[in-house]
């Protein structure tokens, strides 16, 4: 190597042969691994937050058989009377007593006698729990009264898995986790590269710029994966969330949204020179997805004239899907409106993203 | 010996490039030979960067052409790239990656090179080699980019102001490392504003200044061409200002300069200058407060040309 003299490159040996272990997108990709793994915050936010914030929600909307309702009356008559009923929690309160324990949020609803011999509710009629809970005491108040049931009914309590809160829950937080490891995962990084001049000295090396990229696209499959399974996994040992359409479809559901999510990242670190831009971009991208996307509570409850921007943004398509092929079983041919939208998503970014992609 | 072009391996003409209102390379004209190490010596913002990346191909000249081994950047782009070694200026390199991680991610660009335990031998970084990069000294971050730019064997190594921040021990150890290469025949530039950097690398100097080179030549040529060979440096006592006419008629003075309230003679005759100063000053009864002296170097070069000094600004 070292006689390197006028002649030396009319006398360079040919290419040499590489193992696989040696090529340039495997050193990429192994790069991209070792960076991550070496990050300790970004391990956290991917594997354990959405597992913890998946296990807190599940226990504080777990579904309590037999709820019973906190709810306070004034009179030791009427607290006497109501307390007949099992899913009733009554206290005897005054009445000054009884408005600031409303206020605190501590009862749903303060029974007062009238003057007329009758009972005045006072509770929020927007509030699901008041309104729920005025149905169950004005049953009670009229049944002391000894009024009976016109038609006689019975209950059949449907607690099966797949329609609970958790169930609606998970499927959420796995398309979430889905754009955040894509969008930060991948715009920090590139950001970071560009800032510290790294994006520079690479392309100054005969390094393939598309191998860079795709190195990116390639980390992401192998931790996706793992990703997926720790909060699916959770979800469905701990909580019993089923998974009803064919595994390898949730796979490939996950595949191409993990995809999309990639290039709306790689779009985002297109141009940005700092970190403080790159973060306010990423949160501009992410926070309308968080808000409408429906993975809290479903995006339907938003009025109508936002329907078709809620419906448009990718993480909606995402998490719907999800939701139909783990809750509904329902099989890719059905979620062809979703595919639509992440696959447009992921056409276009990626498209935008080459055009104004700065490597200095 | 007349060398036609192509087989100079850096050939640069005409090089201008504009920065929205400012001229950062104004028509500049570079022929580096075979196997020398060439220096780009100037101030901040002098051009040299913007220089040596239009000569890397990461920077589009305005007008101008550069032809490198014989090949242009428009042509033959994939090839000069297997064939440049780059150091870039403060380029950081992953801190979660190892030194030898580093040096493979590199080595897997190229064609041929040698062995990745081979270039951290040459640089030196042997007992790092497993250590992340975040945990090295400034001195090693700067071996290691050496190092990076060397793993594809280059026929023409760029090195962007190697030691800039570093302290005198790294600085000379990084020297020693540039001077082997050198050994090998390979031809380098380099870029920087330490002149004693380029008094004891370079071959040839170029000294830029506003994207122009004001002077070319060896180093001790380009010493020779202010024609005095030492400086003495003195301040008096005193506030009426000394009489630079009557200073620069002393036996062996050539020019005299005020400077920084002190006074700056350049001398072709040292053991003549000095004496003939003290009688002068003796004679009108000027106490002397300081005198240094010193061989002339290519920062007096750069202060005869331009009135100003390297690192001023």
């Amino acid at each position: 190597m070292s006689e390197g003299t006028a002649v030396a490159h009319e006398m360079r040996p040919a290419a040499e042969r590489k193992a696989f272990i040696e090529r340039s997108l495997v050193q990429l990709t192994l790069v991209r691994f070792r960076e991550f793994w070496r990050e300790p915050e970004a391990v956290f936010w991917v594997f354990v937050f959405p597992m913890l914030l998946a296990g807190g929600l599940g226990i504080a909307f777990r579904n309590r058989p037999a709820d019973v309702i906190k709810i306070a009356a004034v009179g030791p008559q009427l607290a006497g009377a109501l307390r007949a009923d099992k899913g009733l929690s009554v206290e005897q309160v005054d009445v000054a007593a009884g408005e600031q324990a409303l206020r605190a949020g501590r009862i749903v609803l303060l029974a007062v006698p009238a003057a007329n011999g009758g009972v005045t509710f006072r509770y929020d009629d927007t509030n699901p729990d008041g309104r729920a809970a005025k149905l169950v005491v004005d049953r009670a108040v009229q049944r002391a009264a000894g009024a009976r049931d016109a038609v006689a009914v019975t209950d059949d309590f449907v607690r099966e898995p797949g329609s609970r809160y958790i169930d609606f829950l998970v499927p959420g937080l796995v398309g979430t986790n889905l754009m955040g490891s894509g969008i930060w995962g991948i715009g920090f990084t590139i950001v970071d590269a560009r800032r510290k001049k790294l994006l520079k000295r690479l392309i100054a090396s005969p390094m393939p710029r598309w191998q860079y990229l795709l190195s990116f696209l390639l980390s992401r499959l192998a931790l996706l994966y793992i990703e997926i399974a720790a909060v699916v996994g959770f979800g469905v040992l701990v909580f019993g969330v089923p998974v009803r359409g064919p595994l390898w479809e949730l796979a490939l559901l996950c595949l191409l949204s993990s995809i999309s999510f990639s290039t709306l990242g790689l779009l985002v670190a297109s141009r940005a020179q700092t970190m403080e831009a790159a973060s306010g971009l990423m949160n501009l991208v992410m926070l309308p997805m968080w808000i409408f996307s429906g993975v809290f509570f479903s995006a339907d409850r938003f009025p109508n004239v936002f329907q078709p921007f809620v419906r448009a943004l990718p993480l909606t398509a995402v998490i719907d899907a999800m939701r139909g092929s783990m809750l509904q079983g329902a099989h890719l041919s059905q979620l062809g409106p979703q595919l639509a939208v992440i696959t447009c998503w992921m056409i276009l970014c990626f498209f935008t993203a080459l055009k104004l992609f700065r490597w200095k | 010996m007349p060398i036609s072009p192509s087989q100079l391996p850096v050939c640069v003409h005409g090089l201008r490039k504009t920065y929205s209102d400012v001229v950062a390379v104004d028509g500049l004209d570079l022929e580096v030979r075979q196997g020398e190490c060439f220096g780009l010596l100037g101030p901040n913002g002098a051009g040299k960067t913007t220089t040596i990346e239009i000569c890397e191909g990461l920077t589009a000249p305005d007008a101008g052409t550069v032809e490198l081994l014989g090949l242009r950047w428009e042509t033959s782009a994939a090839e000069l790239r297997q064939r440049l070694g780059v150091q870039l200026q403060e380029t950081q390199l992953s801190e979660k990656l190892t030194v030898e991680e580093t040096l493979r991610l590199f080595r897997s660009f190229y064609r041929r090179g040698p062995a990745v335990s081979e270039v951290i031998a040459m640089v030196q970084l042997e007992e790092k080699q497993n250590s992340r990069v975040g945990s090295l000294s400034g001195g090693q971050k700067q071996r290691l980019a050496l190092a990076c730019a060397l793993v594809g064997d280059p026929d023409l190594l760029f090195l962007d102001e190697p030691t800039t921040g570093l302290d005198p021990q790294a600085r000379r150890q990084l020297w020693d490392l540039i001077e082997r290469f050198k050994t090998e025949g390979r031809t380098i530039i380099l870029t920087t504003h330490y002149m004693d950097e380029a008094e004891r690398l370079c071959e040839r100097v170029a000294v830029m200044d506003h994207g122009k080179v004001i002077a070319l030549g060896t180093p001790r040529e380009l010493i020779a061409s202010i024609g005095a060979e030492h400086m003495v440096e003195f301040a008096v006592d005193g506030i009426a200002p000394l009489d630079l006419a009557a200073l620069e008629k002393l036996d062996g003075v050539r020019v005299a300069h005020c400077q920084n309230g002190g006074y700056q003679l350049q001398v072709t005759v040292l053991h003549r200058a000095v004496p003939a100063l003290f009688d002068e000053l003796a004679r009108n009864r000027i106490p002397l407060t300081e005198l240094r002296t010193h061989s002339a170097t290519l920062e007096d070069v750069f202060v005869s040309l331009t009135g100003r000094h390297l690192r001023d600004e």
